[in-house]
């Protein structure tokens, strides 16, 4: 793959012309170590969904800072972190990776007081909370994992500390994705995924780990068993779970299993399947073919994800000065409202608030009709004026997590039997 | 025409000086040819020989979430083969290979049928030579776009609402649309056959073309029949190029993992898939204790295969 971004000369120049002004021009100020020397070049690794060429060249025409986009699957980034650590300067990842990453010793403890938004940073993640009101952690919900002991400790804190992972970007709440003009009655239960109604018709994901969560999603609905926790379960819980999955795949259940994003795409606007687990912005790629298809909210709540940035151990000096300014812009409002456009969500929401045109504000963060024609950060209509959400505002949505992206301490035994899954 | 085909044969190597004794030429002759081989032996040793110490060893390595733990263990084979002393249901390693064996066994048929008749048609029917590469070349034309864009444009024409369903319904033969043209056995042998057959082509007709024409009419002129001629004489000759094909098609089929997990809608298992999962897990050890188990399988098919063919003495 290569990277998204693309300078023109025009915009190198602007950049280099900037760096003098860059310190009185707009909402940015107050970050002064890095400018005035040589332009820094941060490498930054993760999934491509976040890694967009306009925040690239914003930045750069902000703080002078080069973005170097290193776009690769989740488990790659894994895979990097744990392999090559000098590969990167800065890191962007899924919270639940941390488990996998903070024993390995490659990533440092972001220092909270350089951070300046730290404090406005939204409860979810720090406390697990929204709007006041406690959400579900089972799996590894950020709140377990966001402090560490000491910047350089293998250990998760229990409560606040000035030394946090990662600094989130994104997180949304994922549901099931259905075509209500095929399935054309309403879809309230997680359980409909595995309804013999939709024999042939069904799909989940091909990655183990979100997988089996939407599987135990399934089994909880059906009232079968309830889990002391879906993200962490004891090999018996595996072996129910998996035992379920294998009946309904022999039952002819499922038309086919995804993997990434345009795959799962492909089968719901091709109608080869009709209701599956799905991302949100798939479900907008959908809906832009002109494909009805709705992100379902269900009544037993949402599997939640979240990413965020960390600072590889190695970095320091300049380096390490820019990803701090870096961080910094991203949370100070532009990125946010660039990403909340998209559907996501970001993590310090005033500052985004900010940067979003009030009826913007409205449609995505509060759940109300469209006032106007919601357009994407690249001037595209993505909902035409009177439309809401799918699962309404930021409270309700985020109100209903019930579980998030988790790695499991049987994870082996888990790849295991999955594999054991596909194989019947 | 031999010489069209195949890569001349290295030219003899350049003659020594005549003024050198005889004893020291050979000698000369001998270096030379180390020499020769040289290269090609440093780029397996380094890209062939090393990978696969490196992937044995480890494979006898402990690993937990986030680090590989260089011990002695045979742990990741007895998780290779978890549960197959249970004769009732077999295991998932069992199982796996069942399935890939079957594609294989049905792509090499499939392959093997179609590429002789392509290469025997291109070699004894048509008769000129300018003729013969034209359409040769055309073979080759589906390799111009990447494997990956041939078998997704397949997924069109086989969906549900795709091409052929459309089609058979318009023309009122079937009620509703046949479910098993995509996403099962039948769209991967599919895909596998449209991937691979080009692979026994090509080795076939470079034999078949090597057979002197005599033979064919000394056979014609002693009685035999069309079918006889083909039987006795151009099959046992073209025996090399069906062995060489056969290897291409039954070890691309046994580690492909793309092909099963596109047209199989990642539904079918194989054991590049299962190696693939592991890996992105990164249970990097017990990914290489199934790939030496895989590299087993495969090895010992092509002894098989081998014992049938003395390949070196054919060529």
């Amino acid at each position: 793959m290569t990277t998204p971004i693309k300078l023109s000369r025009r915009t190198l120049l602007q950049g280099a012309g900037a760096t003098g002004l860059a310190l009185g021009a707009g909402p940015i100020t107050g970050f002064p170590n890095v400018i005035a020397a040589e332009p820094v070049t941060l490498r930054y690794l993760g999934t491509a969904v976040n890694q967009s060429g306009d925040i690239a060249r914003k930045v750069k025409e902000d703080l002078g800072i080069t973005i170097e986009y290193i776009p690769v699957v989740t488990d790659e980034v894994t895979k990097r972190v744990v392999t090559q650590p000098n590969s990167f300067d800065l890191l962007d990842t899924e919270f639940f990776s941390l488990k996998k990453l903070i024993p390995s010793g490659n990533i440092q403890g972001m220092d909270a007081r350089r951070i300046k938004q730290a404090d406005n940073i939204t409860p979810v993640f720090t406390k697990g909370e929204v709007a006041g009101k406690k959400i579900g952690d089972q799996g590894t919900a950020p709140k377990k994992v966001f402090y560490l002991e000491g910047q350089n400790s293998k250990n998760f804190a229990g409560s606040a500390t000035e030394w946090i992972t990662l600094i989130p970007t994104t997180y949304n709440a994922d549901t099931l994705g259905i075509r209500p003009d095929l399935i054309k009655r309403p879809i309230t239960s997680w359980k409909e995924l595995l309804n013999p109604e939709f024999k042939g018709k069904a799909s989940i994901l091909n990655i183990p780990s979100i997988g089996i969560m939407d599987a135990a999603m399934v089994i909880e609905a059906t009232g079968d068993y309830t889990y002391p926790d879906k993200g962490n379960m004891t090999k018996a819980e595996i072996d129910r779970t998996i035992k379920l999955l294998i009946e309904a795949k022999r039952a002819g259940q499922f038309r086919a299993f995804w993997q990434d994003f345009n795959e799962s795409v492909n089968l719901m606007a091709s109608g080869e399947t009709v209701i599956q687990s799905m991302w949100s912005p798939a479900v907008t790629k959908v809906r832009s073919q002109g494909v009805a298809c709705t992100y379902q909210p269900l009544k037993e709540g949402y599997r939640a994800w979240a990413t965020g940035f960390g600072l590889p151990k190695t970095l320091t000096g300049r380096k390490l000065d820019a990803a701090y300014d870096f961080i910094n812009w991203f949370l100070s409002g532009w990125a946010g409202a660039y990403l909340n456009r998209q559907g996501y969500y970001s993590a310090v929401l005033e500052t985004a608030k900010s940067h979003m045109e009030p009826y913007e504000w409205a449609y995505w963060m509060e759940g109300k009709p469209a006032e106007k024609d919601i357009k994407g950060p690249d001037g595209s209509v993505l909902e035409k004026a009177g439309a809401t959400r799918d699962g309404g505002s930021f409270e309700t949505r985020m109100g209903s997590v019930a579980c998030w992206n988790a790695v499991m301490d049987e994870n082996t035994y888990m790849v295991r039997k999955w594999n054991e899954f596909i194989a019947a | 025409m031999t010489d069209a085909v195949l890569p001349a044969i290295a030219d003899a190597p350049p003659v020594a000086a005549p003024t050198t004794s005889l004893t020291a030429k050979t000698r000369r002759r001998q270096a030379l040819a180390y020499l020769q081989a040289a290269p090609m032996a440093l780029v397996f040793l380094v890209f062939f020989v090393v990978p696969l110490g490196l992937t044995l060893i480890v494979s006898f390595w402990e690993y937990n979430e986030y680090e590989i733990i260089p011990s002695f263990t045979v742990q990741n084979y007895i998780d290779v083969f978890e549960g197959c002393l249970n004769t009732a249901d077999a295991c998932t390693t069992v199982r796996t290979y069942l399935s890939t064996l079957k594609f294989c066994a049905l792509t090499w048929a499939f392959t093997l049928v179609i590429g002789f008749t392509v290469a025997y048609f291109v070699a004894f029917h048509v008769r000129s030579r300018t003729m013969q590469m034209a359409l040769f070349l055309v073979c080759t034309i589906p390799f111009w776009t990447s494997n990956v864009i041939r078998m997704i444009s397949w997924i069109p024409l086989l969906g549900r609402n795709g091409l052929v369903n459309d089609t058979l319904m318009g023309m009122g033969l079937i009620k509703s649309p046949i479910e098993g043209l995509l996403y099962s056995d039948f769209s991967v042998v599919l895909a596998f056959v449209h991937l691979n057959t080009v692979f026994m082509i090509v080795p076939i007709f470079n034999s078949m073309a090597r057979i002197d024409r005599a033979l064919i009419e000394a056979a014609y002129d002693s009685g035999a029949t069309g079918w006889q001629t083909l039987w006795n004489v151009v099959v046992p000759l073209a025996k090399p190029g069906i062995a060489i094909g056969s290897i291409f098609v039954i070890t691309l089929v046994m580690g492909d993992f793309v092909t099963v997990g596109v047209m199989g809608g990642q539904q079918i298992a194989s054991v590049g898939k299962v190696i693939q999962v592991q890996m992105s897990a990164l249970q990097l050890p017990a990914a290489a204790a199934n790939a030496v188990v895989l590299l087993g399988a495969v090895m010992l098919m092509i002894v098989a295969m081998t014992r049938l063919i003395d390949l070196r003495k054919e060529l």
